[in-house]
């Protein structure tokens, strides 16, 4: 018997009022691959990723993770999924570390204090561990969200526009992490708008306009020197370069 | 993941972000200690009518300081899209609102531990002299902090929060309000503590049955 992909999607609708945001969605992603999911703004990205993180019910339609429909999981399975998202999701009165800890004891991770020392040494803040996260930049703050999405080892991890706001040093030090991550057989989702960057790293390639998936290919199959005049034939134009 | 330690967390975190950032409990206070004093200007010296009144200006400043305070305390949750981040955590998401109610409970009532001295210097009124008043603040605080909680949680996420919030609260807080300044001013003006009991019970049957109600179906309305 085939395995059932770690998550899918059937026929997924997303409505906000009369806006549908997601519209008749399906989709299979396959444990252990990494999918980058392009679009222009307003294409339904950022949505579905929530809607595959648990974060908001579709309106219709099923998800379902290992062949198991969503609505029937305990909520101790949102422990597999890490999410960074367009906000950092810290505390400015807290320090890295307090934040970091504070996230560890809701996700029941033993050791706390060292693993949120391990993941700071990762994303190169240790020496500012004790500071407020209100006087960290923009690219800090991100480096602190990575920490705190990675830190309970998640099975699945998605990512929402990661790069926004980091240098080119704190890019290659992400890009080295996921690598790790797809090592470690995780499975990754990530929205972006860094072509590049994206189809560096993935094994799959979808772009999404008006709230469908329009083209969808396996890694393999995509060339990558044509694939930016290929997305904006699909996307619709330059604009949607982002 | 435990429910109680991951309410416990939750408070942890917002006492110690209170400790630092003083905003809520400063916020309140301040609040609080206006409307004492403003109010305490419309009573001559000695004046007979003080007691029948003293009640509901206590609760007044309760409930319009704590209006404030919730505000505050859930633009932390909104800041950083943290509440997102508790909501995706893998605990159960009433332990999410109860770790937030409890946060802002522990605030309301320090900052009543203090106002009511203060009535004390400016009315000359002992609002604790009888310890029953005790379980009326606890009791209508609780009610008051369990339903401001829901719906701070809910109108957090919009733009008009300041308006929404005590337009969707104080309706249906009508009925705690009501008994705990008329039960509230049974104790002050010294009747027998048998008035006030049917209000107390009333208090504490909205409490419980809210608590149950937001136990229930929390998960449900958070995710609407």
């Amino acid at each position: 018997m085939e395995k059932a992909p770690l998550v899918a999607l059937r026929g997924v609708v997303k409505r906000y009022g009369h806006v549908a945001a997601v519209k008749d969605l399906s989709l299979d992603i396959p444990e252990g691959s990494f999918t980058a999911i392009f679009g222009p703004n307003g294409a339904g990205k950022s949505t579905l990723l929530k809607i595959l993180s648990n974060q908001t019910r579709p309106t219709s339609g099923e998800i379902l993770y290992s062949g198991v429909p969503a609505a029937k999981l305990e909520d101790s399975f949102r422990s597999k999924f890490g999410v960074i998202s367009h906000q950092p999701f810290v505390y400015d009165n807290l320090s890295a570390k307090e934040n970091l800890e504070f996230y560890a004891s809701l996700y029941g991770v033993k050791n706390a204090g060292a693993r949120a020392c391990e993941l700071l040494k990762k994303v190169d803040l240790y020496t500012r561990r004790d500071d407020p996260v209100r006087t960290f930049s923009r690219g800090m703050l991100q480096r602190v969200s990575i920490a705190r999405a990675l830190l309970h080892d998640p099975a699945i991890i998605f990512l929402d526009e990661p790069y926004t706001g980091l240098d080119s040093v704190a890019s290659a030090s992400l890009t080295n992490i996921l690598r790790e991550q797809l090592e470690g057989r995780k499975t990754i989702l990530m929205v972006t708008h860094d072509l590049k960057t994206g189809l560096e790293l993935a094994s799959r390639v979808v772009i999404m306009k008006k709230g469908r998936i329009i083209y969808f290919r396996e890694r393999g199959e995509v060339d990558a020197s044509a694939f930016e005049s290929v997305y904006l034939e699909q996307a619709g134009g330059p604009e949607a370069a982002g | 993941m435990n429910y109680l330690m991951a309410v416990f967390s939750i408070v942890k975190k917002d006492v110690l972000m209170e400790w630092r950032s003083k905003e809520a409990v400063n916020s309140m206070l301040v609040f609080a200690l206006l409307v004492t004093v403003v109010f305490s200007f419309i009573f001559e010296p000695g004046s007979e009518t003080k007691n029948e009144v003293v009640g509901g200006i206590f609760w007044i400043a309760v409930i319009f300081s704590g209006l404030l305070g919730l505000g505050k305390s859930m633009v932390s949750e909104v800041q950083g899209g943290n509440l997102e981040a508790l909501l995706l955590s893998p605990v159960d998401r009433s332990a999410v609102f109860f770790g937030k109610f409890l946060s802002n409970l522990l605030f309301m009532l320090f900052m009543e531990a203090v106002l009511v001295p203060l009535f004390t210097v400016f009315y000359d009124v002992n609002i604790v002299a009888r310890p029953k008043v005790i379980l009326v603040i606890f009791l209508a605080t609780y009610g008051f902090c369990l339903l401001g909680t829901l719906f701070s949680l809910i109108s957090v996420r919009t733009k008009t929060r300041e308006i929404m919030l005590p337009l969707m609260l104080l309706p249906v807080m009508v009925p705690v309000i009501l008994g705990a300044i008329l039960s509230t001013n049974v104790f002050i003006g010294g009747f027998p503590a048998e008035n006030a009991g049917n209000w107390i019970t009333l208090i504490a049957s909205f409490d419980v049955v809210f608590t149950a109600v937001i136990f229930a179906i929390f998960g449900l309305i958070i995710e609407e």
